[in-house]
Formats: structure tokens, sequence, C-alpha cells
């Protein structure tokens, strides 16, 4: 096609690409008053084959422009600059023109064919041609209203371009699809990809449209592929793979964290599976697992691991300690895990051993990162006994609180234990009225009030305000 | 069924008339008896527009829904497929095509495609070999669905991701159009105001098209006085809050689809049509919910007196008269018992100390209190595994009221979340990031206080019962984005420059020409009409304040509100989410 005009124009060599211009300018501001005037004038000449002449206008000068280059002409440079389309010649023409272009241009060429083109058949064949060539305008502007339309008539990457940036002007998605799947079809991938690049919503339209027909090769949308791998062994070597690709070092180590879990994930699995069936361990009797490990969050697979695997050497993989290395898991997080997991054991001597910190002199503590409160409210809720519990709360320090968790959870020995140290007699009576008469926690009561007076001696007013209304601040919390 | 449309100020009834016109139109295209293959998604936002009625009186006679395999014997000379264009649809109508018996009497096959044809999916047809079976290959433009009196949806839920994570601005482009719509039967609207990067593409599109479209001016004297274009971006903050009108809350809780809602089976009224047609809904519905309760027992005061008249009845036209209220009564009754049976259940909820903990958060974050800290109820409802959604909400709101977190206290929480949730959800904190949901902090400044002060983001002394101020519809806090409109409207925004500039996109103001004898001759106090659109989304509490600004005595503007989709905090962080069926409850 290129060369076909071209040959034709350089036989007829009327068409020069000043005159047109001149031609162009001269009639241009004619047209403009026109449009003013004449309403209807308008409508009638903004039929179809009027925007496709604008375009032939273009190759016209594209193509007497480039007499003598012709090599540059078949093969046009590809600027990566994205101001490309902006500078090829053809754009800074069919600007000139705007929104005037079609009725100008078509005025332009009848009036040429009048004068000196009328008899030529060769004329009469390119403009027939010629009309069902469009601009990238036009065409967009047809796609969009459904009618008839053609993207071979696009075959230069510059014109391809040019074609891709006005359907994305048009924010109609349909239309960049649809020219998006032409280029897919006639460009290679390294240039489309390239192109892509620098033009983000085309290239989102793009990731969609790999994504819809099931061509998921690009990079980005190649790791969120990894949700649909079902085998976790290709799953762990998709990944694999992934790591290379360049994500923020952020998300990086998010990657790796991920693979490294699942990684581990099958190791533990493989093993547990063979375990379980084969009876060997206890634990697994007794507690058999209700679902396969493979593709749980960290903190699930912890929780597997402090149920099973507790007491593990650092060394192996399943082991709490190992994981909580790995996976640079926060004391606050590991802690309450760990604490489920035993709790639901019901091993409360690792329970207990959670809490306790030896100093260098070798005195023991109960430490916490988290309030004693939420322990025991995560003990209670695993059906901890009364024994265990009152441990607990005896370890919350802020005095209001303990005796409210006390009341909540019925733990009378640091209720009563808790009023005789606050020397408050008057509690101790109420409290008194609460238990049975034939419970040891009555006879204890009974015990400290007819205690010698020495114990009781004056109560401390302070404390007397302070606790006389543990109730009251239930309420508020409510 | 749509009489409450024409009740408005607009009447927007003549919207979905010209909707149902070009329904039977396409109907009548299909001569003969025919069977509907519905996509399910499309019942909802077309039970909108027409009942089963319209379709019978054109010889609908049976209706399916889209599945593979064959399609369900019936005795019609035409089968029509409803569909979105979606390729996994396609590739179901190509399998009911394929598998369609061929000794049976041959059916006739056309493709309704709503609200557009799309070149991918009529290409996937002919891949499959079954484009040619088709006589009638359509489109049926469903842009905006009038969704109540003053209330227009496009009910396009991508609409937010689409636009602002995935750039496909296809959306806009539908908006634009709709809005061209709206104006071929309303009127030219004479002023359009905008703020955001959607909003201008939205605007330009108008503009342009209104160009294209020169020759057909619309001689139609002009019912809106202006546009207000808003991008849901510009307030990222709204949605994140628990909103605390009834309607919100039936939302929040139960979910609203297409101006339904289910409830859960044991109330005998499972599935129910929640619009202005309902008297006592209507009344009700914007009100804050600790206003509910004394609204409700007023009215069962005033309808138990009613019932009580007939006592007083002596006369036999007395009684005539009673007896021919009664029908009115007996719904309003009806009516009554199920908004308090469902005031109850939401009470249940709003009494409970989960929801109070959450809403007081909520709150310091909105007032500024401690922005830049490691929450310690977030952390502990990471710890417990509280749903996902719920987490990400007040992540979300925690970064937008401190405009970005700090790149510690962000890692920790999405070190936190990814180990407890699991680390598939790592795209999900991703998209968060790219609409700017959640975000590092990049400027040491925090604007948001203020933005909050500017735009008296928060009011001490909301009045639940008897509002003066739109913060009623938050208990405190005014939807920024309602702020903009009030402010638009009175002194202007002009007296806000600084903080617009804060917010993001640009905002601008364009004049459309009218034709000239269409300029409308305001009566002295008469209202201006205002169309706000959100694009992306809006909530049922700013709809809310927004009525509440249309009834003022002195606002001196109506509202007509237009969105995408109406939103809330879960289904719009859903809408965001990578496989959010996945999601770890």
């Amino acid at each position: 096609m290129w060369r076909e005009h071209k040959h034709v124009f350089s036989i007829s060599n009327v068409f020069k690409l000043k005159e047109s211009k001149r031609a162009v300018n001269s009639i241009r501001s004619l047209v403009e008053e026109e449009d003013e005037e004449d309403d209807v004038e308008k409508v009638s000449w903004s039929g179809e084959p009027v925007g496709s002449i604008s375009w032939s206008v273009k190759e016209t000068e594209s193509s007497i422009r480039s007499t003598g280059e012709v090599r540059d002409q078949s093969f046009p440079k590809i600027h990566t600059a994205p101001s490309l389309p902006k500078n090829s010649s053809g754009y800074s023409l069919s600007s000139l023109f705007k929104e005037h272009s079609e009725k100008l241009l078509t005025s332009l060429i009848l009036y040429l064919l009048d004068c000196r083109w009328s008899v030529h058949d060769d004329v009469i064949l390119l403009w027939q041609d010629y009309v069902s060539d469009w601009t990238p305008e036009e065409t967009v502007k047809r796609m969009q209203q459904g009618k008839v339309y053609s993207l071979e008539k696009f075959r230069s990457l510059q014109d391809k371009l040019l074609l891709l940036d006005e359907a994305v002007n048009a924010h109609d998605g349909n239309v960049i699809t649809a020219v998006l799947i032409y280029l897919k079809k006639s460009l290679s991938k390294e240039i489309l990809f390239r192109e892509l690049i620098t033009r983000e919503i085309a290239l989102r339209h793009y990731i969609h449209y790999l994504k819809e027909i099931g061509e998921q090769k690009l990079l980005v949308e190649l790791f969120k592929d990894h949700l649909n791998v079902r085998d976790e062994n290709k799953r762990r070597d998709f990944l694999k793979n992934c790591l290379s690709f360049p994500f923020s070092p952020d998300d990086a180590t998010h990657v790796q964290d991920h693979y490294t879990l699942l990684e581990r994930q099958i190791i533990i699995e493989a093993n547990d599976k063979q375990v379980e069936s084969s009876g060997q361990a206890d634990i697994f009797k007794k507690y058999p697992r209700k679902a396969s490990i493979l593709n749980m969050p960290i903190i699930t697979t912890l929780y597997y691991s402090c149920f099973y695997h507790y007491g593990e050497s650092d060394g192996t993989f399943s082991s709490p300690a190992n994981i909580r290395k790995t996976f640079r898991i926060s004391d606050k997080q590991f802690l309450l895990t760990c604490l489920g997991a035993r709790a639901k054991l019901k091993a409360w001597f690792d329970v207990d051993a959670l809490f306790t910190t030896k100093n260098w002199l070798g005195y023991t503590k109960k430490r916490s990162p988290i309030g004693f409160h939420r322990i025991v409210d995560i003990l209670q809720k695993n059906n901890a006994p009364v024994q265990v519990l009152q441990d607990y709360v005896n370890l919350v320090e802020d005095v209001e609180q303990k005796i409210s968790l006390a009341q909540k959870y019925k733990c009378h020995d640091v209720i009563i234990n808790t009023y005789r140290d606050l020397k408050d007699r008057q509690q101790l009576i109420v409290y008194r009225g609460k238990v049975e008469r034939s419970s040891s926690e009555y006879r204890k009561i009974e015990e400290i009030l007819s205690n010698s007076v020495r114990l009781w001696g004056e109560v401390s007013p302070r404390y007397r305000s302070r606790i006389c209304f543990p109730s009251s601040k239930l309420n508020l919390n409510h | 069924m749509s009489a409450h449309l024409s009740y408005g100020r607009v009447n927007l009834n003549i919207l979905r008339e010209a909707a149902r016109k070009e329904l039977r139109e396409f109907l009548d295209k299909c001569g003969g008896s025919k069977a509907i293959v519905w996509d399910e998604y499309l019942t909802g936002p077309f039970g909108l527009i027409a009942q089963y009625s319209l379709l019978k009186e054109h010889e609908v006679e049976k209706m399916f829904t889209l599945k593979g395999g064959r399609l369900p014997a019936a005795d019609v000379k035409n089968i029509i497929f409803f569909v979105r264009p979606r390729l996994e649809l396609m590739d179901i109508i190509a399998e009911n095509v394929i598998s369609e018996d061929k000794m049976h009497s041959p059916r006739d096959f056309h493709i309704l495609f709503v609200p557009r044809r799309s070149m991918l999916c009529e290409q996937r047809l002919k891949e499959q070999g079954v484009l040619g079976s088709f006589i009638n290959i359509d489109e049926y433009i469903l842009d905006l669905i009038p969704y109540d009196g003053d209330l227009l949806s496009m009910e396009s839920e991508g609409a937010f991701r689409e636009c602002y994570l995935e750039s496909d601005q296809t959306s806009l482009y539908h908006t634009a159009k709709g809005l061209m719509t709206l104006q071929a039967l309303y009127g030219t609207i004479p002023q359009i105001f905008g703020k955001g990067e959607c909003a201008r593409h939205v605007a330009n599109m108008m503009l342009r098209m209104k160009r294209e479209f020169a020759g057909s001016q619309t001689q139609i004297l002009p019912v809106f006085d202006s546009l207000l274009l808003l991008d849901r971006n510009v307030d990222l903050l709204t949605p994140l809050a628990t909103q605390l009108t009834y309607e919100g809350l039936i939302d929040e809780v139960y979910g609203i689809t297409n101006g339904f809602c289910r409830f859960l089976p044991p109330e005998k009224f499972s599935k129910m049509q929640l619009n202005s047609a309902e008297e006592l809904y209507a009344e009700i519905r914007d009100k804050n919910f600790n206003g509910v309760g004394a609204a409700l027992s007023k009215k069962a005061k005033i309808i138990s007196a009613a019932f009580e008249e007939r006592h007083s009845a002596k006369t036999v036209g007395e009684i005539k008269q009673f007896v021919s209220q009664l029908p009115h009564m007996q719904a309003a009754r009806s009516s009554l018992a199920n908004h308090t049976s469902i005031a109850e259940l939401i009470k249940d909820i709003t009494t409970s100390e989960a929801f109070f903990d959450n809403l007081t958060v909520e709150q310091e974050f909105m007032t500024g209190v401690d922005t830049d800290k490691v929450n310690t109820y977030i952390e502990d409802c990471i710890a417990q595994k509280d749903p996902l959604i719920k987490i990400l909400r007040l992540v979300c709101m925690q970064s937008v009221c401190n405009n970005g977190l700090k790149q510690k206290l962000l890692d920790y929480y999405k070190r936190e979340i990814l180990q407890t949730y699991g680390y598939e959800h790592m795209l999900t904190l991703n998209n968060l990031e790219k609409t700017g949901l959640l975000k590092p902090q990049t400027s040491t400044r925090n604007n948001y206080p203020t933005i909050r002060k500017t735009l008296k983001l928060w009011m001490e002394d909301a009045n639940e019962q008897n509002p003066n101020d739109i913060s009623y519809v938050y208990s405190g806090y005014a939807p920024l984005s309602i702020r903009l409109t009030q402010v638009l409207a009175r002194p202007g925004w002009r007296s806000i420059e600084e903080v617009l500039k804060m917010l993001p996109g640009p905002h601008f103001e364009e004049r459309q020409q009218l034709p000239a004898g269409l300029h409308k001759k305001r009566q002295q106090g008469e209202n201006r009409t205002t169309l706000v659109f959100f694009l992306g989304g809006v909530t049922y509490a700013e709809i809310a304040a927004l009525r509440f600004l249309s009834q003022m005595e002195d606002g001196g503007t109506e509202y007509i509100i237009a969105t995408t989709k109406l939103i809330n905090g879960t289904s719009w962080i859903k809408s965001l989410m990578d496989r959010p069926e996945a999601q770890a409850s």
C-alpha cells in the first residue's frame, strides 16, 4: 500500500506539502468563518469519507518528505520517548487541522479533483481507496459508535502507537482492548511490552486481557498466579521463581518468608503424616490432626508446632523456637500462640514455664509482655481449673482488676487473701455472706476474722475507698 | 412500584420510563414467544427497572438462570441471553447453544449485553463457533438506574477498583455517557464543578461528547442547576467509618444489595425491599440509630390511636370511613412491626462491647488521638484473629487520619497481618497501598488535622436526636465529601483553597452553554438543584447527610445523588482484595 501510494504521487507530482499547507491555511480561515454562520453545512460534511482524507494528506506528506530516504520510510525508527506521537510529522499536521480537518480537507481534495485530477482514473481509484482509510481519531470514534472500521491500515509502529494513544484517550476499555489485540497480533512481544511500559493505562488493560484469555505470562501477574497453583510442590517451585522478581525490598522479604514457610510446611506435613499413620507418637493418637498444615498462615503453623512439636530442639524445622526465629515472630504473638496451644492440651506446667524467668541469683519470677489479666482470660477460655487460674489472677497488679477477675472466675482464695492483705474487715464480712457455711472458704474467713486484733489494726482509708466499688469499674467498660 | 421515584424534586420516573421503553423495544424485536436466560447478577439491577409483568406483556414465558450444560426445555420461539460482557459467561452461553437439541424444533438465539457489548466477548463467541447462531446481538445501556426518589446508581461494583487500582477508566466513560442520557432527558446542566482526577476526566468527556452532538441540542428547560463530580479518593476516610444511621447500620450489619436486604432466616421478612415507597422507612432511615427508638415508639402511639378510633365511630358513615382506612393502617402496622424487629436485631449489636470498642478506636483516629502509634486494640484484634476486613478497615483508617503511617509502624502492621492471615494477602495490602488507603508517610507533616479543623470534620456536641449538623450521621464525624458539597453551595470553594490543594486531584468549574431561551428564571427563594455524583461509590450515611442538607430550611439547595455504586467499608475493602473468598474469618 505504502509503495503504491508513493508511486502515484511521485508520478503526478502535483501535491506538494508546502502548497497544501498554504492552501490549507487559506481555506482554514475561510471555513472557520463559515462555520459559525452555517450550521446545516457542518452536519452534512461530517460524513465518513471526510476524516479519511486528513489521513491521506498525512500519508502524502510523509511520503513526499522522505523522497530519497526510502529505507527510513519503510522501517520507521522506533522512538522510545513518550512524546513520540507528537513529534511525528503526521500528527503535527492533523493537530493543525484539529476539528476543522474533515471539512477542510474534503473541500481541498474536492477542489483538486475538480480542477486538475478529475479525469485521471488512478486518482479516482486512489480516492476510493482512501475513503476506506481513517485517522486514528476517526477510527476510534467509529469503533465506539459500532460502525465498520479497519485496523489493518495501521502498519508502522508509529501509526499503531498513535492509534493506541487515541484509544486510551477515549477511555473506552472496549476499544483499548480491541486495539491491543491487534497490536498483540502484529507486533513482537518484546516491542509491545517495551512500549506498554510507558503507557500505564494501556498496560493495565493488556494485563487484564491476558488474564482473561488465560495467557498469564507477564511478570507481576505471574506472581499473583501462584494463588492458583494447587499442588504444593509446584507452588513452592513457582514461588522460588518469583524470588527473582523485581519486588520492593519490603515485599521481597515477605515473598522469601512465604517461600520458606511453604518449604517447611511440605517437610513437616510429609513427616507428620508418616508418623501419624505409623502410630508411633501418642500426641497424634490422642489428638488426630484435623487438617493438613499446608498453605496455612504462619501463626497457625506456629500453633501447630506448639501443639505437636513442643520441646523439640531448636535445630528442627518443626520446633516452635526455630519457627519463631526464622519468621521473626514478635514476643507477644509468640506467647499468645504458645499459650493457646499448651492451654488447649492442659499442659499447665508448660504454661507456667512460659512466664518463668530466672534472674542471675537464681530467683524465679513471673513476667509477661502482655497484661496478666489477658492471660487469665485466655486460660479461662481454655477451661483452666481454678487452681491454675488463681495463680495468674494473683499476678494481676491492679488490685481492683484483680478482685473483679477473681470474682468473675470464683477464685475465693485470691479474694480472701487480698482483703486480708488490705486489712479490709468490712469486705471480708460481706464476702463471708456470699460463700457457703460448710465450705473451706467460710472457715478460712472465720479464721482470719477471729485472728488477733493486732493483725487488723487500723484499716487504711485509702484502700477502702478504692476497693469499695469493684463492680463500678466493670460498668464503665460497657 | 415506582411511584416513589416521582415524588422528589426531580422526577426520576422519566428516566425509568425511558429505560423501560428501550427494553420493550428490544423484546419486540424478537417476535414470538420467548424465554430469558439471566446472568444472575443482573436480576438485581433489572428489578429496579421492570417487574416480571412487563416482560410477560411482551411474550416472555419462561425465565432461567444462566448455567452450563443444556438449556431447560421450553416451548418458545426465542431464547434471549441477558448478560454482562464477561468472557466466562460467553463460554457458558456457547455451551448452552452447542448442546441445544438439533432434532427439536429450532429456537432463535439472541444476546442482550448489559450495559455494553464487548468486542472481546463477541470474538470469544466466534472462537467457540457459535457467533453465527445469534440473530440479534444488542446492548442495553443501563448506565444510571433510578434507585430512589433522589438517588441514581450505576450498580457497578468494580468501579473504584478499576479506576484507582487498575487504571481502567471504562466506567468513567460509562459515567459520562450516563450523564449525557440524563441531560437529554432533563436538559443541559449549566454548571459543572469537580474535584479529583476522575472527575476531571468525566467532565472532559462530557464536554467532548457535547461538542460531537452539537447539532442535536435538547430543547428542554434544565432541571438541574449544577453538577458536582467528586472522586472517591478525595475522601477515603468516610467509607471506612462505621455508619451510624439506621439505613447505614442495616447496610453495615446485613448488607443491602440492589435495594434489597436479606435478614437472617428466623425473621419472617427474610428478604425486604428498602426504599422511600415505605412511608415509615423513609421517615426513619436517615436518623441516627440512637434516635430511631423514639421515632418508632412515637409512630406506634399514632397507629394505635388510629386503631382506637373504631370505638368512637358511631354513625355508619364514620364506620365506613374507618374501614376504608384499614388497609393503609394495617400496612403501617406491619411496617412498624418489621422495623421494630430489625431495630432490635441491630441494637443487640450496637450495645455489644465489641461494637463499642471498635467505635471508640475509630473516633480516636478521627479526632487524631495517637494515630502515629501501634494501636493495642488493633493488635488484640489480630491476635484474636478477628475478620481480616475489620482489621484492614481500622489500619487504613489510622493511615488516612495520619496522612500515612511511619514506615516502621506500617511494616509492623503488615507483618502481623501477613503472619496471622497468610502471605497471600500481600497482594491485598499492595492494592490498598496503590489506592492510597494504606501508605507510608512521605512528608513529615501530617495535614489531616488542618483538613479536620478547616472543614470542621469533628463536632464535639453532635446532636443525635434533633440534629443541627451533618455530623450526626457518624455521631460526631462530618463526612468530608459532604462538607465539600456544603461549602461549595455556600460560601464557595474559594474559601477553602488551601484545603482543596491538600486533597488529591484538581478542582475545577466548567460552564455549558444553554440554547437561547432556556435560561431558567429563578423565583425568589426557590431552591437550586444540584446533582452530586460520587465516582467510586457513596455510603448510605453520606446520602443521609445530603438529604439532611436538602431539608434544611435555609439550605437553598436540594440534592440529587448519583454514584457508581452504594458501598460501605466492608464491601469497599472487599472489592480491593485479591481472592476475598479466601479471606480468613
